[in-house]
């Protein structure tokens, strides 16, 4: 059965529409991410599925129960708040045992039940604390704390490592869904950062100016993305204007000016103009005698980026192509200056019918 | 001769020191990235350069000159603190024209700069709009030609891409470092950010707890990190604990948990005494078969978890030994059929591993990021 | 919102006059001097004169105890105007909020009007409000006709409980609604997240969250009580509280030494007591009681409850403080105006009060303004440091103290120097009213931030320059409004006018007189009472406009 299902559902508020049209089904006990720019709905999104705001149109089912007024209170969802929202006048014991305090529950049980979570958060010795003695993560792992003590078995997570510096970020997210997982709960987590989506979700979900872009596991969006907005949000991309010259079985030969190459993926849209789109770690550099393509460029910009390095290629005809290269230990490959020949595995290329609106649009996340 | 110059530099606020003796120097046109965890001291470091709070102890000079008792409105830096500050009740060019303004220049002068700034980031078509009314984007833009307009070209920067979209701030760090070696300016650009450090740096000071741990190139830091605290902030690494049991003219042996012995390069250290290895995710190698004759520093394993990050995935192994260590595979290397559950060799190559004497606080209090 | 201009270098002398001042306000001694004069003006002008004017005739303190009946009097007088206070404040705490809820939270239709209606107290002036409240429940004109009985709240305490409570409920509530309206409801829908029903969110997350506010309205309320002067004396009868107890005996100064002094002394006592116990009280969250309080939750309840609070409001509180109408109406109808208005006896008297009054109110906001804006500066930008609490503490000391006592104690300390009445006058009424405008302006420039003021310091712009190109127009509203609330207090003065000087009057101290003593037909009172309603209704409405154009 599944947990939470989405039909139609819109919200407006007067001229503005925060999300339109979603459609969204999550299974039980998966662990889903909400990705997507500043403003594209997907905070308004779960405050849907919470019952903290009411949907203009459509419906939301939790469990196939329809959620028509019904409070929140009723609703037996957990949510994390991106302001963390810990009460600020009770100590991280008060906080965390809130839930199952004003649910009713036997006052023995709830003790050992939270000091067993604040155990396995490392939060022990700080039960007695307020939270405006706590440092940023300690503070999200009380609120996270809270959250899952309820006793609520659908969890709803609005950047909950948001206030954290990177570092601790990567460090923390992985405990964040091992602890999920070790409840069996199903999780629904809004975040913008999406490398944090990628290393933790079963699903992800990219929103884009209130709609649902496109719905996929993390490998399925990184390396086949159905969208170009998915494309260029999901990781960086080099992205081509070109036109099709030929459709074959098993590949397509694109024409970029007097560069031409190949993508193994077949087309089925008739359009020639298409947008042609290669991940930086997949472009390869030959020197200027090898290669079979033939674009040639001189390497512009140079960036160490510790594990890899960053090349910004200028073509002959005067595109910019981004790579990315490993860097192995020692010295580097090339230099500024270096002239270079670009190849495209076939299998990396992706096309893209040429949006109506204009690349520049379609892509643009700001 | 240096632009700016902290000698023995020292803040403390109510019993805590902020800043402990600190020394720094930043070159005319260099664009400097001090890196540090959040309460590291990186915003009273960036306060105390621009005059709006003192030193308790220690001199700072501007191009050798003495500025201890020199108020903020005559040091001639533009700040831009981290939420940007925009005075909510002027427009864009009110904003931006504060600054010519207050140093008395005439209105054609004023509005000439004001407008050229504005149209160096693109805002010249929002210049009668309220900082409100722009995109987080639009405001860190606005911000920075705020204090550009004021004429200064030293450029002081706390965490100007905090506010932003993970996606925004990778898009943006370029443009401004772009933009900022344009037009000459020297740049001091605070975050905890280590990925953006590395990109948009000349040089890197790694800042923690008021006090500067290394200051280098980015190549310098990342592969030649001066401390455990260095090494795993920047980058991240595999940390192994183990002694010395052995030592000879080309290398030494260290026991690590339960018997394992890794063979490393170092020879400086004495039998016996307790060390920290650091190995790099990505020079961490997994194989599945090694057909290599020579079996030293391969460990077998098993494959607890696959991340995947994007342009790599992210093996978690158990050693045999106990020890846990992480792998970073580059995509398009993709090894394939590496599954969770594998029995697997990983090989930590001796000329990737940087060795460490043992930390007195303990290897845990090291490795926090704070 | 304004569009502000780039500053230009020409050569008008306004300009060079400001350029000026933005050159001194770089030199650290210019800036000393400023605070300092600040200080000094709170020190000398404002802290001195009441505590040397007792301390002068402290000598006088024994002189009650010759005579066991005044001092029977006058104990048991301190004794009811904290047990006034006191229970009045109870009342409107718990009578009030639920009116602020209702206007915060509820999705009624009616909330225009009650909100509308829970501004209109503050358009009349307490003198007003105690002649109203005489009106209707002590006259036969009033509500006692409804009940067939002559008089159905006499003159006495209950009636003083009553006109307290009406006054005070006004200022709860909007200070309540300013709170929920800038509260944070996060933490309420957090505890719904976790399973708490709405009473029971309120009550363990919102109430404990709330508490500084409540606090400080009980606070507002329990100084209201203790220091107004003017109506009380009106529907007090033979009750006397201290205020009242004061009025009484204003050529006794043996007797108003050992009163003043008391005074003084008990409420500075109980609002530190409050100020520092209130903050320790904890209120712990145990045990919940999920269906009984889902109950106290639905939709009936919530009904009843808010048809309850509404009733109180409108019963107590509006139709009493409207009352005075009817008798308005009727001197609008008998020709009392054209007396009023052809500035015949006793109108003479009348204009030339408000004259008094409002030149007196002019230049004690000016001062205020102008000397208390440096202090409030120390104050939110902590730049005393450790000293600022006790700065703070001593710039409330002024409204902590009944304002009769004040006046007493400055009667005693200017008689001494031979000060003109109308400049003791002037004096009196800044110091009342000192505080008012000190902690509003603290308040809102604290919630500046300091960055903003730090960069546009690295800009190049000079402390002066800052002040008036960011401060101030970000703390605008509050300049005006707190200029606004100094102004109607000084009208509204009466304790203190009353006791400080002999010949000079001003309207509500004339007022007063009037009402009491019966000098004049009923239907000349209510005409004095209609302008001086009229009058504080156009302050108020500039107020309101200049707010609105803000917004």
């Amino acid at each position: 059965m599944p947990s939470v299902r989405l039909v139609n559902v819109s919200k407006r508020y007067g001229e503005i529409t925060a999300v339109e049209h979603a459609d969204l089904q999550i299974e039980d006990k998966e662990y889903v991410c909400i990705i997507g720019p500043s403003g594209c709905g997907k905070t308004t999104l779960i405050k849907c599925i919470a019952g903290i705001i009411e949907p203009s149109e459509g419906e939301v089912y939790i469990n196939n129960k329809l959620m028509k007024n019904v409070p929140i209170q009723d609703r037996g969802v957990g949510y994390v708040f991106q302001e963390i929202a810990l009460f600020p006048h009770m100590n991280v014991y008060e906080n965390v045992s809130y839930g199952p305090i004003v649910k009713g529950w036997d006052v023995s049980r709830i003790r050992s039940l939270v000091e067993e979570m604040l155990n396995m958060m490392a939060l022990r010795e700080r039960i007695y604390d307020r939270p405006d003695v706590l440092s940023e993560g300690a503070k999200q792992k009380a609120s996270i704390a809270r959250a899952l003590v309820s006793g609520s078995l659908l969890l709803l997570l609005d950047e909950p490592l948001g206030s954290l510096d990177a570092k601790v970020r990567t460090m923390l997210r992985h405990e964040l869904k091992r602890m999920v997982k070790d409840l069996n709960l199903t999780a629904i987590h809004v975040t913008h950062d999406q490398e944090e989506a990628m290393a933790i979700a079963d699903k992800i979900v990219v929103m884009n100016a209130g709609r649902i872009v496109e719905i996929g596991t993390p490998l399925e969006l990184y390396l086949r993305p159905k969208r170009l907005f998915t494309m260029n949000f999901v990781g960086e991309a080099n992205f081509i204007v070109s036109e099709i010259v030929k459709r074959m079985n098993h590949r397509t030969k694109v024409r970029k000016n007097a560069a031409v190459f190949y993508s193994s993926e077949r087309v089925d849209f008739e359009e020639k103009k298409v947008v042609a789109a290669i991940r930086p770690e997949f472009v390869l550099m030959k020197k200027p005698i090898e290669g079979k393509m033939s674009w040639s460029g001189r390497i512009e910009t140079m960036v160490f980026m510790g594990s890899t390095v960053r090349y910004e290629v200028r073509t002959e005809d005067g595109e910019l192509i981004v790579v990315k290269r490993p860097f192995v230990s020692g010295a580097y490959e090339w230099n500024v200056g270096s002239h270079i020949n670009l190849e495209f595995p076939p299998e990396s290329v992706l096309l893209y019918p040429y949006p109506e609106a204009g690349l520049e649009k379609e892509i643009s996340i700001e | 001769m240096p632009l700016v110059r902290l000698v023995n530099v020292t803040k403390r606020f109510n019993g805590i020191t902020a800043i402990r003796n600190l020394d720094l120097e930043i070159g005319d046109g260099e664009y400097l990235c001090v890196l540090g965890p959040t309460g590291s001291g990186k915003t009273t470091l960036l306060r105390l350069i621009t005059g709006v709070i003192k030193p308790d102890e220690g001199e700072i000079y501007f191009d050798g000159k003495l500025v201890n008792g020199v108020p903020p409105q005559e040091r001639n830096t533009a700040y831009v603190p981290q939420d940007y500050a925009l005075f909510p009740h002027l427009t864009v060019m009110g904003n931006v024209s504060f600054g010519p303004a207050s140093r008395e220049l005439s209105k054609e002068e004023a509005y000439g700069i004001s407008t050229r700034m504005l149209e160096m980031t693109k805002l010249a078509w929002r210049a009668a709009s309220f900082p409100n009314e722009l995109s987080g984007g639009m405001q860190q833009r606005l911000a920075l030609a705020r204090g550009l307009a004021s004429g200064a070209s030293l450029l002081l920067l706390d965490e100007p891409l905090g506010a932003l979209d993970a996606r925004l701030r990778v898009e943006l760090r370029y443009k401004l470092k772009g933009l900022v070696k344009e037009k000459g300016f020297t740049a001091i650009h605070v975050t905890h950010d280590q990925e953006e450090a590395m990109v948009v740096g000349d040089r890197i000071a790694v800042l923690r707890h008021g006090q500067i741990q290394q200051a280098s190139i980015p190549f310098t830091i990342y592969n030649e990190p001066g401390s455990i605290f260095v090494a795993n902030f920047v980058g991240g690494a595999n940390f192994l604990e183990g002694f010395i049991v052995e030592r000879s003219q080309h290398g030494s042996w260290v026991q690590l948990r339960n018997g394992f012995t890794i063979r490393i390069i170092e020879t400086g250290y004495s039998t016996g005494e307790r060390v920290v290895l650091a190995i790099r995710e990505e020079t961490t190698r997994i194989v599945k078969n090694p057909r290599t004759k020579e079996k030293i520093n391969f460990f077998v394993g098993t494959v607890e978890s696959a991340s995947f990050l994007g342009n790599c995935t992210e093996y978690t192994i158990l050693l045999e030994n106990g020890d846990t260590v992480k792998s970073k595979v580059p995509i398009s290397l993709r090894t394939r059929g590496i599954s969770i559950g594998d029995r697997v060799y990983v090989h930590l190559q001796p000329e990737n591993i940087r060795t460490y004497l043992y930390p007195a606080t303990g290897l845990y209090k090291e490795l926090e990021a704070v | 919102m304004q569009r502000q201009q780039v500053v230009t270098k020409q050569k008008i002398s306004v300009f060079n006059f400001v350029a000026i001042l933005d050159l001194l306000s770089s030199k650290p001694w210019a800036r000393y001097l400023v605070y300092v004069s600040s200080l000094v003006f709170l020190f000398v002008l404002i802290l001195t004169p009441p505590i040397a004017g007792i301390l002068q005739k402290i000598g006088l303190f024994g002189e009650i105890y010759k005579t066991p009946d005044l001092l029977a009097r006058a104990n048991s007088a301190i004794f009811w105007s904290f047990m006034t206070a006191f229970v009045v404040s109870i009342l409107d705490l718990v009578a009030a909020l639920p009116l602020a809820w209702f206007i915060v939270r509820s999705r009624s239709k009616a909330i225009n009007l009650i909100d509308t209606l829970a501004d209109i107290p503050f358009l009349i002036p307490t003198a007003a409000l105690g002649y109203s409240t005489t009106l209707f429940w002590s006259t036969g004109k009033g509500i006692s006709s409804l009940f067939g009985v002559e008089s159905l709240v006499p003159p006495g305490f209950i009636l003083v409980l009553l006109l307290h409570f009406a006054f005070s409920y006004p200022v709860i509530v909007r200070v309540m609604v300013g709170e929920l309206l800038g509260y944070k409801e996060v933490y309420e829908v957090a505890a719904k997240t976790l399973g708490a029903q709405p009473f029971t969110s309120v009550r363990t997350v919102t109430l404990p969250l709330l508490k500084p506010a409540l606090v400080a309205s009980f606070l507002l309320a329990f100084a209201r009580s203790l220091s107004e002067t003017g109506a009380t004396v009106m529907v007090a009868g033979a009750f006397e509280n201290g205020p009242v107890f004061i009025f009484n005996n204003m050529d006794r100064e043996g007797v108003l030494v050992y009163v003043t002094s008391l005074l003084i002394l008990a409420s500075v006592v109980t609002f530190f007591l409050i100020r520092l116990f209130a903050p320790r009280l904890r209120l712990s969250v145990k045990r919940a009681w999920p269906s009984f309080e889902r109950s106290l939750s639905s939709q009936v309840s919530v009904k009843i409850r808010d048809t309850v609070t509404i009733a109180l409001f409108l019963f107590l509180v509006i139709i009493p403080a409207l009352w005075v109408a009817l008798p308005l109406m009727n001197a609008l109808g008998d020709g009392t105006i054209s007396k009023a208005l052809g500035n015949i006896e006793p109108w003479n008297d009348f204009w030339s009060s408000m004259l008094l009054s409002y030149q007196i109110g002019l230049i004690s906001t000016l001062t205020n303004i102008i000397l208390g804006l440096p202090a409030a500066v120390l104050i939110a930008r902590k730049r005393l440091g450790r000293l600022t609490p006790l700065l703070d503490a001593l710039v409330n000391v002024p409204i902590i103290v009944p304002s009769i006592a004040l006046g007493v104690s400055l009667k005693f300390f200017w008689a001494t120097y031979e000060v003109p009445e109308f400049w003791v006058l002037v004096l009196s009424h800044t110091t009342i009213t000192y505080t008012y405008f000190v902690m509003s302006m603290a308040a809102s420039i604290e919630s500046i931030r300091p960055e903003m003021e730090e960069v546009a310091s690295t800009l190049g712009a000079k402390p002066f320059t800052i002040f008036r190109r960011i401060t101030l127009p970000l703390t605008k509203y509050s300049v005006f409004s707190g200029a606004v609330l100094v102004f109607t207090r000084c009208v509204g003065e009466t304790g203190a006018a009353k006791a400080v000087v002999r010949t000079l009057k001003t309207v509500p101290v004339l007022l007063v007189e009037w009402i009491v003593q019966g000098k004049v037909s009923p239907s000349e009172s209510a005409l004095g009472i209609g302008f001086l309603i009229l009058a504080s209704f156009l302050v108020l409405l500039v107020l309101r406009i200049v707010v609105r154009g803000e917004r």
